[in-house]
């Protein structure tokens, strides 16, 4: 025993050198792409922060020009508050999400089906979907405004081409979408993951089926929900991108739906505004960061409240 | 005697309230498929309502009558020799003004008759010609190939070459690889559209670039084999573009690396003493105990880069190369009136990704527990 485990020590050894350069070359082909297109661009991002530049001029050094244009401009402050306002969507999405993973918890028959069929949206989640949510959203023939129709007897507003309706559109598609899916399959993970004995225990005690939620499987998921909760507004401020490009155009009528993630599209790819576009990219960057940091802060206890 | 007496009353409660709970619990279940139900008919429905709609005549489409399953009236007047198919135009209860509808579809005589003589009746009508026009109309067939391509690419690539970083990251000492991984780590929130732009820039810039170094104006050739466009080498309108940015990215190493990690190291360590090399240990023992993650970051993957968008909406200016979201967006600007094609093709792009999701259903959860772990 004592001869292997030092045949083992000698051979750590010895090795120590060839294992570093063994360790280089291993990383050395996602390394060198790593650099080039995420390294590399991030850099070069927060360097043409500081530039103007059209791509077929000279660019220009501007100090913090575009930062400070940036937050004076009122557009932006608009597009952010759209940012924000589609985020709306989140703790509906996030109720719709436990109450559909303590559904398909429950030991019923064919509940896999039912499983598979929620988290469809999400696998679809794409162009083709938009395209297909344009056509469901539109006025006169619609899906959506033949079911309010139908149902209710009024006539419903034009959705993605309504200035008020615009936004709420995108939020509905992005519940119907999200609900069954990441959030739903956390969820159901923390629902299983709780011990049964508190249940039963409870059931001695007489609690009913309200306060054993409340007081159970609330607290017990907290964790889980402080971590959707942090992902969806990480991706909310990102969000609003490949929708927005297919379904809205940023409209209407223009910067309706404008999100902070178009808007730095726009900018750069149409207005051919590349520096101004990298500062915008940055504040989001800074947005996501904060946000982050919100999370290793407070996400790391592992206490229910 | 009180005991037993005390015993037996608690006995009838007890069944008495077992059989009530039964009963509850049966009238819970059926509430609870109902509404599983009602969830599950929400999630179909859109597309129920996209295949339904891509099986309908383009009349059918814009009207208020909607059916679900696509249907239409025939209408068909007696004649000497059986029966005419005509369209029936107006009818106000003694006379009826059709069009005659001739064998090959068109139109023919426009004739008035007694209302008595037309025959309506309506039957589910599948309109199947919808999704060879959508694939023609679309150039669907291109798009479809340059995606598989690319999807295929950027899958191999990834998971070869996140392997081998996991692996050095997990198993692998030298020094500064801790403060490497805090990079790769790092990376992983920042937004995409920061790396976006100079992306962009460097791919646009990179051919003309190339040229004036190398005297050449090779790397901004169109590229054909035989009379079939290829694009250029790199740069705008490439493969090269298309897949390459897509092949390294942080969070495959990541999930990976920590995958790998919970992999004894016993295994390994005897392999060492048999003389095996880290590459042999690698490919031997960690990739094949690593099935279960590998699989889950193939169809992460694969879904991901079937459903890239942005990136080739900016990098790509030539029809021909484009893969198929941005095919299918193209196909929206120019056909958004014609909502059946529209609806063929993005059934047709679909198809592929339920293929996926069913055949690895169950790596899915896995993959987004794994995942998870970051928080």
């Amino acid at each position: 025993m004592t001869e292997v485990d030092a045949r083992r020590r000698e051979h750590r050894r010895r090795g120590r050198l060839r294992q570093s350069l063994e360790g280089y070359a291993f990383l050395l082909p996602n390394f060198t792409g790593f650099a080039a297109f995420t390294f590399l661009p991030v850099v070069a991002s927060f360097v043409l922060a500081f530039y103007s530049w059209d791509m077929m001029q000279e660019a220009r050094f501007i100090g913090l020009r575009n930062f400070i244009n940036l937050l004076t401009s009122s557009e932006f402050w608009y597009y952010f508050y759209n940012t924000v306002f589609l985020m709306a969507g989140i703790p509906v999405g996030m109720a719709l999400s436990l109450g559909m993973a303590m559904l398909v918890n429950q030991k019923l028959k064919g509940i896999v089906v039912f499983r598979t069929v929620y988290f469809l949206p999400h696998i679809c989640v794409g162009v083709a979907l938009y395209v297909l949510w344009v056509w469901i959203y539109n006025p006169e023939f619609g899906l959506f405004n033949q079911l309010i129709q139908f149902f209710t007897g009024v006539k419903g507003p034009a959705w993605l081409s309504d200035r008020f309706w615009a936004k709420p559109a995108l939020i509905i598609m992005g519940l119907w979408a999200g609900a069954g899916g990441k959030s739903m399959i956390l969820y159901l993970a923390g629902l299983q993951g709780i011990d049964p004995s508190l249940y039963e225990v409870a059931d001695i005690d007489g609690v009913g089926a309200w306060g054993k939620f409340r007081y159970i499987t609330i607290p017990m998921l907290a964790p889980t929900s402080f971590f959707i909760f942090i992902m969806s507004v990480i991706e909310g401020f990102q969000g609003g991108f490949d929708q927005v490009i297919v379904m809205t155009g940023g409209g209407p009528p223009p910067g309706a739906t404008t999100t902070i993630s178009y808007y730095i599209f726009t900018e750069a790819f149409e207005e051919q505004r590349m520096g101004y576009a990298a500062a915008v990219s940055w504040f989001l960057f800074l947005l996501v960061f904060a946000v982050t940091l919100i999370n290793w802060r407070f996400g790391g206890r592992r206490v229910h409240y | 005697m009180p005991w037993s007496k005390e015993g037996s009353f608690m006995i009838d409660e007890s069944s008495m309230s077992k059989r009530r709970k039964r009963r509850r619990d049966g009238v819970r279940r059926v509430i609870s498929y109902a509404v599983l139900c009602l969830i599950a008919l929400t999630m179909m429905g859109p597309f129920l309502w996209m295949i339904s709609t891509s099986f309908k005549e383009r009349d059918d489409v814009m009207t208020k009558e909607t059916h679900v399953i696509p249907w239409r009236v025939f209408s068909y007047i007696k004649t000497a020799d059986g029966r005419q198919r005509v369209r029936l135009l107006r009818d106000n209860g003694e006379t009826a003004r059709v069009r005659e509808v001739l064998p090959d579809g068109t139109v023919g005589e426009l004739r008035t008759v007694p209302s008595g003589d037309v025959v309506s009746r309506a039957r589910y009508y599948l309109r199947g010609r919808n999704y060879p026009e959508a694939w023609k109309v679309g150039n669907l067939g291109r798009a479809y190939l340059n995606t598989v391509m690319i999807a295929f690419c950027i899958t191999f690539g990834k998971v070869l070459t996140s392997s081998l970083a996991a692996f050095a990251f997990a198993r692998l000492e030298f020094p500064g690889r801790d403060k490497l991984f805090l990079a790769y780590l790092g990376t992983m929130m920042i937004p995409e559209t920061v790396t976006l732009i100079p992306l962009f820039i460097l791919f646009r810039k990179i051919p003309e670039m190339l040229n004036t170094l190398l005297q050449t104006d090779y790397f901004t050739t169109s590229l054909y084999i035989g009379d079939w466009f290829v694009g250029t080498p790199m740069g705008v309108d490439s493969y090269f573009s298309l897949i390459v940015p897509g092949l390294f990215t942080a969070y495959g190493t990541f999930m990976l690396r920590q995958f790998f990690m919970s992999i004894p190291r016993d295994l390994e360590d005897a392999a060492r003493i048999d003389g095996c090399s880290s590459l042999g240990i690698w490919w031997r023992i960690i990739l094949p105990l690593s099935k279960p993650a590998l699989v889950t970051l193939v169809i992460f993957t694969f879904m991901g880069s079937w459903r890239m968008f942005v990136w080739p909406l900016i990098i790509v200016d030539n029809p021909k190369m484009m893969p198929l979201s941005v095919a299918l967006k193209l196909f929206q600007d120019q056909y958004s009136v014609d909502m059946t094609l529209l609806m063929a093709a993005t059934v047709i792009a679909l198809v592929p990704i339920l293929l996926v999701y069913v055949a690895g259903q169950r790596y899915f959860t896995e993959g987004i527990l794994l995942g998870a772990v970051k928080g």
